[in-house]
């Protein structure tokens, strides 16, 4: 059963720009073997962290929306684990108030900017 | 016979009670969105500690979904876990 899932992952601020493009490229990458339809993917850049991790206070932040299967996730957080470049992930799994949610802020997003 | 118009200096703050209402069922909002700390951040105090119902007048549904957006916000970093004079 195709669950809707939502994922944030922090990348660390050390790397440069392509970098930080190749690492999202190997997580889609991921997505899509694993047999998982990638919605929409955001990026919201440098940002500021509320607080230091890893002796870092800034961070990418991304932010992928699929829908996948559930064992998929598990997979996908081994990696997320695995791969050091990441300093923080969170995987959401959206109910039906959250997909609302989004499809109404997607459509927001396509009006103002056609 | 005490004075009958016995005037204060500053008018007695009586409690008025004001009708606290749950802004979500009022607005009908049914998501509370993690990522966005403009809107969570009503729910916290300078501290960055969560606002007990008492005081926002949220009913329970509703608490617990901004309490656990809150922590997930904390735990990414958009928002602190304790800060000093965070608005």
């Amino acid at each position: 059963m195709m669950n809707q899932y939502e994922t944030v992952f922090i990348v660390t601020p050390v790397l440069s720009e392509d970098q930080v493009k190749e690492t999202v490229q190997k997580f889609k990458k991921i997505l899509t073997e694993g047999g998982a339809e990638i919605l929409t993917e955001e990026n919201w850049g440098l940002k500021k962290l509320a607080y230091p991790i890893k002796h870092k206070t800034t961070g990418f932040y991304n932010l992928i929306e699929f829908k996948a299967e559930g064992a998929l996730i598990e997979k996908l957080e081994t990696e997320f684990r695995r791969d050091e470049r990441i300093i923080r992930f969170l995987t959401f799994k959206m109910d039906k108030y959250a997909v609302e949610y989004s499809n109404k802020k997607k459509k927001m997003k396509k009006e103002n900017s056609n | 016979m005490a004075d009958k118009n016995v005037r204060y200096l500053t008018p007695v703050a009586v409690d008025t009670k004001k009708e606290k209402y749950c802004r979500f069922k009022k607005h009908r909002i049914k998501y509370v969105d993690y990522k966005d700390p403009e809107f969570l951040k009503q729910f916290l105090n300078e501290q960055g500690k969560i606002l007990p119902r008492r005081l926002t007048g949220t009913s329970l549904k509703y608490q617990r979904k901004v309490a656990k957006a809150v922590k997930r916000a904390r735990h990414l970093a958009i928002l602190p876990y304790v800060t000093d004079l965070m608005k």
